[in-house]
């Protein structure tokens, strides 16, 4: 396999569910803990696919999906956001920003690969 | 990695709540200040998601509620106040008291609780309706949840229409179809209509959509999941295709032409002709622009689709029919068609006999039908042992890790076929043999390290037809048996006098007496001395045989010989002066001729240089003491047996023959070098060479020379 995926969280916790999940399963991953934390990391070299929160100090989810669409570099790398909002206003928000899916917390490691599979191949 | 990762999450709640403290201590004192109202709902609503993610379900439904009042705060709706401040406070220690509790086995006081989520309940229903709990189950992954029930196949046709800008998200179209490839059978057309000239595409855009026609039990809404997100970004369009509906084409009622060339109105190539010029309704569609060319392709595809289901289904229905035969009747039908391709065997000598060009033909007809119905009939009852040997595999895993002990075990030949009562009556005394072997045979790994063996010890499988035969054969590579150990036993126990000359193989056969066993100790595996004259009775009543061969500290092996109770098997026919044999056509690689000089050449070592190899060979002339010269230009017959190649010098080889296997009578049963009889067309007999035999008697021949 040898995709990188990056997963930026401001909770510890979570990126390490994640991180560790996706590193199980085969993938490279990187962390971020905001959005200017990964806009730094992404910088650093080519990654496959994201992971994103929503809700982040510094610059939050959806500000990070709109910078990163705005990287020619990048434009076209998947987005997925995970959040714990129920209202469809701030999936909505993320989409129109340019996500390419979401995963509701809480999820189940099996859920986060079977995203990661649909949307990385 | 549930605990290690809940763990993280209580270590890091801690600091958030630490920090959740100063933060609500600074808006005491700013009120307004927005920063640190946002730092405050995003504690909460981390410890919120967090906790629901590592099961502290209880904090996450506690959290909820705090979070949904300072949401409101963020939004202007509801002020900070002292007594929220207050409030969050006592909710802060709540959430730290419910972290811990697990820890020091105090429950989180109930009350308490209880009061603060209706407090705030009360200050968030001051506004608004409130936000349902937050159990959501997640609705972005198809994968994660499996299809409800194994419903019933299902067709849909899929039209999936991306908007250009789909690839701006990051979504790979492509990916959603090999995502729906793997749901089920599935005909995918692109349609390419919209793409631009090159001078007008941007190639950031998604020109391309796709039809597809998709067959799978997972249902509507596992297809809709896979598009999940994209569906705002798409026009998607999803039917069920009814198989009725497509089930009318083979209707009772004939074409037309048919009829018109039954009534001898048009001849028949005069319609296929007509029909030729005839243009299919989807051409002459495309030729008057209604529809394109794509769609009419796409169109087919389905309708493809929808008849290889439909086949394919039927199929299945008389896959699934099945009738239960007693064996017996198997036994008279096999019987019969044995004597029917000995009958066919004399109609084809004697149509060759008077020259008759059209009973020729006719017995060339019935020798092909004779030949298919003998193969099919002797199917019905045969079955590959692989199965079996599938089975062991499990078993011998089971019986090294119970005694401590490492084992791999190779097969060879699992497609060889057997008589299916016969397999099954094979299978107890195989596992008996392989039980010995693994807990007498094989050694523990250390002792074989020793010895300069591999750790894991080898059983090898294998079985092979020979002749009228089929060889199993358990191989180890253990510590062997002990001659000695066996002997003194055997003169223990009386079955021989303390000063017999024996064979080996006569030592090895005393472990087949009941009772019999050399082992100190009796462990629960094997060691009690039942097993292997259990095994050698089953084998008897099989009417085959068992033989063992062992060497000291290089292994064991077990052969066992099962004869096919009636068999026809390919043969080649040969000749040697007046007589006939055949050679199981099996193992026949190729015929060679062999001249006077050859065998001049030679020496007198029996060997043949075929295209450079040297390939030993067997006179059969002197092998059955046939009198007579051989001719001038006699035929090696390449035969290869177990990986080697060995050649039988015959005077002539006449060619193929379908050998109904007969027994030999039982005064002839010391006769090993032949398996078996056949009648040839002529009514005379034919000898079935067993090959393996007399390669073995050559080389028991040559070590007891050399």
């Amino acid at each position: 396999m040898g995709k990188r995926i990056m997963t930026v969280d401001d909770s510890a916790s979570v990126r390490q569910m994640v991180s560790f999940t996706l590193r199980d399963a085969g993938y490279e991953v990187i962390e971020a803990q905001d959005g200017r934390d990964a806009l730094a990391k992404l910088s650093g070299g080519a990654v496959h696919m994201v992971i994103t929160d929503l809700n982040m100090p510094n610059l939050d989810g959806i500000g990070l999906i709109k910078e990163v669409r705005r990287n020619p570099a990048a434009k076209f790398v998947p987005i997925v956001m995970l959040t714990t909002e129920s209202q469809d206003s701030r999936k909505q928000e993320g989409k129109a920003a340019g996500a390419t899916g979401w995963i509701i917390k809480p999820f189940k490691p099996e859920q986060l690969l079977a995203v990661v599979r649909k949307v990385l191949g | 990695m549930t605990i290690d990762h809940g763990q993280a999450f209580v270590e890091e709640a801690h600091e958030l709540l630490a920090e959740l403290e100063n933060s609500l201590l600074e808006l005491e004192e700013t009120p307004e200040d927005m920063d640190l109202v946002g730092r405050v709902f995003r504690a909460m609503h981390t410890i919120k998601g967090s906790g629901a993610m590592f099961g502290f379900d209880e904090i996450a439904a506690f959290t909820h509620e705090v979070e949904t009042v300072y949401d409101k705060v963020r939004e202007g709706q509801l002020p900070v106040t002292t007594e929220l401040i207050n409030l969050t406070l006592s909710a802060k220690d709540q959430i730290r008291l419910m972290l811990d509790g697990p820890q020091t086995g105090e429950a989180p006081d109930g009350l308490t609780s209880g009061e603060i989520v209706a407090a705030f309940q009360r200050l968030a229903s001051g506004t608004e309706v409130r936000n349902p709990p937050p159990q959501e189950r997640l609705t972005g992954s198809e994968g994660a949840s499996p299809p409800p029930l194994p419903g019933r196949d299902a067709t849909f046709r899929i039209r999936f229409l991306p908007s250009p800008n789909i690839f701006l998200s990051g979504t790979n179209p492509l990916l959603l179809l090999d995502e729906l490839r793997a749901m089920g059978e599935c005909e995918v057309v692109a349609q390419l209509d919209n793409i631009p000239s090159l001078a007008d595409m941007n190639p950031e855009e998604c020109y391309v959509s796709w039809d597809i026609v998709l067959t799978t039990d997972r249902g509507m809404n596992a297809i809709k999941d896979v598009f999940i997100f994209v569906e705002d970004d798409c026009r998607l369009t999803i039917d069920t295709i009814e198989p009725g509906a497509h089930g009318e084409v083979d209707a009772p009622h004939k074409r037309l032409g048919e009829i018109l060339v039954e009534r001898g109105d048009v001849q028949d190539e005069e319609v296929s002709k007509a029909l030729s010029e005839q243009k299919r309704v989807g051409e002459i569609l495309v030729e008057k622009g209604i529809t394109t060319s794509a769609k009419v392709e796409s169109a087919l595809a389905e309708q493809e689709h929808v008849r290889k289901l439909t086949e394919k289904s039927q199929a299945k229905d008389d896959g699934i029919s099945s009738i239960r035969v007693p064996a017996d009747k198997l036994d008279v039908l096999v019987n019969l068609v044995g004597e029917l391709v000995t009958v066919q065997a004399r109609l084809t000598q004697t149509a060759l006999l008077l020259n008759h060009v059209e009973l020729a033909s006719v017995a060339e007809e019935v020798e092909r039908l004779t030949a298919e119905l003998r193969d099919n009939t002797l199917n019905i009852r045969m079955l590959p042992i692989g199965t079996t040997f599938g089975r062991f595999k499990r078993l011998i895993r089971d019986l090294s890790q119970e005694l401590g002990k490492e084992m791999e075990m190779t097969t060879e030949g699992a497609e060889t076929e057997l008589d299916k009562t016969v397999i099954e009556r094979l299978n107890d005394p195989l596992v008996h043999l392989i039980r010995n072997c693994i807990d007498h045979g094989i050694e523990r790994p250390e002792e074989r390290e020793a010895l300069g063996k591999t750790r894991a010890g080898t059983i090898h499988l294998s079985a092979v037809h020979s002749g009228a035969y089929v060889v199993i054969q358990i191989e180890d590579d253990g510590k062997g048996l002990d001659r000695e150990a066996i002997l003194s036993k055997a003169v223990e126990k009386g079955l021989v006098f303390p000063n017999a000359e024996l064979t080996d193989r006569e030592v090895f056969s005393f472990i087949f007496h009941p009772g019999f066993s050399t082992a100190k100790e009796v462990t629960n595996v094997s060691g009690r001395g039942v097993g292997m004259d259990v095994a050698k009775r089953a084998i008897d009543a099989l009417r085959g045989s068992i033989d063992i061969a062992s060497e000291k500290d290089r292994g064991t092996t077990v052969t066992i010989k099962l004869p096919l109770t009636l068999a026809i098997v390919d043969g080649l026919l040969v000749r040697i002066a007046d007589d006939h044999f055949v050679l199981p056509l099996s193992i026949v690689e190729e015929c060679v001729e062999l001249t006077k000089e050859d065998t001049e050449k030679s020496h007198g070592r029996n060997m043949a240089n075929i295209r450079g190899e040297i390939v030993p060979y067997i006179r059969l002339r002197d092998e059955f003491n046939i009198s007579g010269d051989s001719p001038d230009m006699e035929q090696i017959v390449i035969t290869g047996m177990n990986g080697e190649r060995m050649g039988f010098v015959v005077d002539n080889v006449i060619g193929e023959h379908q050998t109904v296997i007969k027994k030999l009578s039982r005064i002839y049963k010391d006769v090993d070098a032949v398996s078996g009889a056949t009648i040839l067309g002529n009514g005379t007999v034919a000898l079935i060479v067993d090959a393996l035999k007399l390669v073995k008697d050559a080389e028991l021949r040559e070590t007891a020379c050399g």
